[in-house]
Parts: C-alpha cells; structure tokens; sequence
C-alpha cells in the first residue's frame, strides 16, 4: 500500500509509471480521506502524509535513531509529550527549522499527536545505547561545565535539570545523551540567536547566553558520548 | 532507607547548615581587615552591608592528594549525594546540595565557607553553645529527617573536613558577605498568602518541582527534590521558616533565574511550600500546642497553624 508522496516523486520516464503515479495519488487521497489513515503514524514516517509532510524516516531514520552527520536528532525513546510540543512549536514559529516548520504545518494536531506517540514508544537504536569508545576527560571543560555548572554565571549543571547523564527528565526536560554533538551544538547556538525561543522560563535562552563557542562544543561532546543509561541522582 | 533522597537531603543538609545558623543571634559585624589574598572586596561585595567581605572559595581542583584529601573529598560527595554517601543517617530522598547549591560553594545559598568560622555558637534553637559538629548533626536531625551521626563518625568528620577546607583563608568568628541566606531587610510588602503563592508556584516551580511537589525522579533517584511530604525535610528544619525559605527562593528560585522573583512572589510562595504537610518535628512532645509553644513560637512557622482547614503539623504526620 505504499502512497509516495507527490512532492518527493521523482521524474517518470513513462506514461505507465504515470498512470501508476496517477493510481497511487488517488490511493493516498483515499488514505487521507480516511479517519483511520490520517493518524497512521507509522505511515506518516514511511511515506508523508500526502499533504506536504515528508516521511520523518528520511531524516530521523528507520529506526528514529537521527542522522549523527546531518545533525537531524534522534527521536525514539523521547517523551511524547515533549516531541510533540517541538512539533506544535515549529508549526508555530517558536523553534525554526526550514524543514521542520514546512513538516509540522502539514500535518494535523492529530496527526502530531500520533508521531510524538509513535516515538515515544520506539526502543532506543542498540548503536546509540553503547557508550563512545573516547569518552571526554571526566575533568574537562565539557564534563564540568555538564556535571558541575558555572555558578559563577548562574549556570546549574545541565545534568540538574536534564538529568544524570544527560538521560532526560519528564515532558520538559529532554535526553541529551544519545543526541548528536552536532544537534546538540546546534540547538545551544539556537537558543543564543533566539531562532529556538520554545523554551520554559526562557531558561534555556538566559543559560545559553553566557556560553562561549568553546563551551558548546565541549559540553556537547560530552553528551554526545554519554551512555543512555540512568544511575539517578544529581547535585 | 531508601535510595531516592540524595538531592532533597542535599537541600535539607543545605537548609540545616546555614538555615538554621538565621536562628542565632550571633552574627558577627566586620572587625579587623582580613588578609587581603583570602578576601575581596568590590563588585562582589553587598553595598548595604560595606563592612562584611566576600569570599572565594578554593578551587575543587586544589583539594590535596593524599589522606586530607580523601577526608576532603568524602565529604563533598555526601554533601552532593546524601542518600547515596550517608545512608545510615538520611530519612529521606534530599541532599544537601539542594539547598546548599554548588556543593556547598554558592554565595547566599547558605555555602558552607560562610558557615564553618561561625563555629561554635550559641543557638536559641537549642540553648546552647554549638561546635560546628553538632550544627552538622541538626541537619541530619531535622532536614535530612534521619538519626544523628557522632561527631567522630566517618561521616561527621568528612563533612567537617570539606567544610573546613572550603573556609580556608576565612576570618572566624566574622559574618561574610554571602553566608546564610539574605535575609537582612527582606520582608514581604503584604503579608505572605497562600493563594497568591499557589499561583506563582504554578507558574515558577511545577516545572521542576511537580504540581505535587514530591520532584522528579529517574531511576528512583531524585532529580528534582520534593519540596513537602514524606521525603522532604520535616517540621523542625530551618527551611520550614517563612524567612528562611523566601530568602533562599529569592536568591536561588528557579534554579539559574536566582533574583527574578518579585520579594511579594518569593514569600507567597515560601508560605504555600511550608504550608504542606512534612515529616512530624522529631522533639514533637505528643501535644502539638505545646510543641509549638516550645519550639515554634515564631510567626515565620507555620507548624500548629490552621492553613486551608488544615492544622498543620497534626497527625497523621509521623516522626
């Protein structure tokens, strides 16, 4: 039943493939139609929604793992409520991302919905579980800075609110370990620009202010090696 | 007990450090210059107060190897970890760096540096002359809810030891600019109401702290401390004082926004905290009026007040 999406069709070379275009635009127009397919999520990451939005596999992977190079994050695993709180906020403007806002406005509240569901309940991807085979000096300035904080400039260590580890805690405050350091760098340069402004408290906004781009890097390589296991406890 | 406790017993640890030091009366005004190499004067000093001076505490980075330094380190790890580090004493989830933040080294968190030359001290709370010992054992008592350490007990001498290594370069016997919480002519404009600060909660504290204010936990540990309950601090700990806990929430509260809180916001919602139900005061003699006569005759407790219906500090509270 594969409905590819119009938009990602690529060139025919023949009036056969049309017709069979033409069949497979009247089978996603039925599927969309549908009460029961319009929140198909599985669908949705495989083939779009037929209505604009691209299949989420394509950038998230098969597996919602992310693309480590391209920075795309992962999403399995993530809290549901957290992942489809980001999808209302690209719809609305509060997080930017050209290809992320274009995606969220094409799909439906239910279908947002049903994604961050999905994800939510996908197990995490085995190859971001294991821990990094060069993990960061545990007294560099990415592990105090992740670990410890800077209060000197009123900045908490990121594991007192994301968590040990950077595992994530609740609907606010999402995983961090398991992430790209490439994602995570960029996210932190978001909140500095204020091209992320989705944040509660604005504290992500205020922390991300007094980092340096040595600081970025840093403490996002430290997470980025970080295993996705949870020991508890935090300063 | 349990596992959970080790960030609510590292703010109670906090609360009971220098929370419960607002109770005495002997704060010490500034007397001779101290050595200009262990304090600073400048940005960093409190305008009101010109004559006390700040402190910078050392390094992490220069606690010693060796013997010392183990004692040094043992401590902080209690400190960031009490549940974990000092089980045997701890009767909650807290730690003592959740309200004694950064470790214990955080000026106006009540940082231990500030607390350690004020030592021994004469404290209403119970009468008498306290060595720093004994105050570290009333935070065991009281914010972490659990049973009283020796003084020679590992953990006693740990804490002491990271406390006085903390202090090192400090004058003794002088309040410093940042010790306690700041609490010198900070009073609510209205008084302290508990609607006003279930909102600011709301809108300031659930985020981390949950609408129930039992925190947030992952893996049974916590990451958020409760702020009421049966795993927070109890009726006889410092933070339980209106004062206390609205000048720590003012300075502190949300965590990395310290200072953002209206002083009226900061009260109404140190009043609505403490006007939860907690663990029972561990000197609770069997009549609540009595207790409350004896031990919290003071309008910054709430302990035997009738708040929304409830008599606070009644049973079903349990030691």
């Amino acid at each position: 039943m594969a409905c590819p999406d119009q938009s990602h069709a690529k060139p025919r070379p023949d009036r056969g493939w049309l017709t069979r275009g033409v069949g497979f635009t009247v089978c996603c127009l039925w599927l969309a139609a549908s009460p029961a397919s319009a929140t198909d999520a599985l669908t949705i990451t495989n083939q779009g929604n037929g209505k604009g939005a691209a299949p989420c596999m394509a950038c998230h992977g098969a597996d919602g793992g992310g693309m480590a190079g391209a920075g795309n994050p992962r999403l399995a695993g993530l809290n549901a409520a957290y992942l489809q709180k980001q999808l209302d906020d690209f719809a609305g403007g509060t997080r930017a991302s050209p290809m992320m806002q274009a995606t969220a406005k094409a799909l439906s509240e239910d279908e947002r919905q049903a994604l961050a569901a999905y994800y939510s309940k996908q197990p995490i991807p085995p190859l971001l579980a294991k821990p990094s085979e060069s993990p960061p000096a545990a007294d560099g300035a990415g592990a105090v800075l992740a670990t410890r904080g800077r209060w000197s400039q009123q900045v908490p260590a990121c594991v007192q609110c994301h968590g040990p580890g950077g595992v994530g805690v609740g609907e606010h405050f999402p995983p961090l370990a398991g992430q790209s350091a490439t994602y995570i760098e960029a996210q932190l340069r978001a909140w500095q620009r204020g091209t992320r402004h989705n944040d509660p408290l604005q504290l992500m906004q205020h922390l991300s202010a007094v980092l340096s781009e040595q600081d970025i890097q840093a403490v996002a390589e430290w997470f980025a090696a970080q295993p996705l296991t949870a020991k508890g406890a935090t300063p | 007990m349990n596992k959970m406790p080790a960030l609510l017993c590292a703010v109670i640890a906090l609360y009971a450090l220098n929370g419960c030091s607002g109770r005495t009366t002997s704060s010490v005004a500034s007397g001779s210059p101290a050595p200009a190499s262990t304090l600073t004067s400048g940005a960093a000093a409190n305008p009101v107060a010109g004559v006390q001076r700040a402190f910078t505490p050392p390094s992490e980075a220069e606690i010693p190897s060796g013997p010392l330094g183990d004692t040094i380190r043992e401590g902080r790890d209690i400190f960031v970890d009490t549940p974990a580090h000092a089980s045997a004493y701890v009767g909650n989830t807290l730690s003592c760096s959740n309200c004694h933040l950064d470790a214990g080294r955080l000026a106006n968190s009540a940082p231990l540096w500030g607390a350690y030359g004020m030592y021994p001290q004469f404290r209403k709370k119970n009468g008498h002359v306290n060595t720093f010992g004994e105050r570290l054992q009333g935070c065991f008592r009281f914010s972490m809810n659990g049973k009283v350490p020796p003084l020679d007990s590992a953990e006693i001498v740990a804490l002491e030891t990271y406390s006085w290594w903390m202090a090192k370069g400090a004058p003794v016997g002088v309040k410093l600019n940042g010790a306690g919480y700041p609490k010198q002519g900070f009073k609510p404009p209205q008084p302290p109401d508990y609607a006003r600060g279930e909102k600011v909660y709301a809108a300031n504290c659930a985020l981390c702290h949950g609408a129930d204010g039992q925190g947030q936990q992952v893996a049974g540990r916590n990451v958020f401390p409760p702020l009421w309950g049966p795993q927070s601090f109890n009726w006889g700990a410092g933070m339980h004082e209106l004062d206390n806990a609205a000048a720590f929430i003012k300075a502190n509260m949300p965590l990395s926004r310290g200072g953002t809180l209206t002083d009226q916001d900061a009260w109404d919602v140190a009043m609505f905290m403490n006007a939860h139900e907690r663990p029972q005061d561990p000197r609770y003699t069997g009549n609540l009026a009595e207790t409350r006569a004896k031990y919290h005759d003071d309008r910054n407790s709430l302990y035997g007040t009738e708040v929304n219906g409830h008599l606070l500090g009644s049973p079903p509270a349990k030691q």
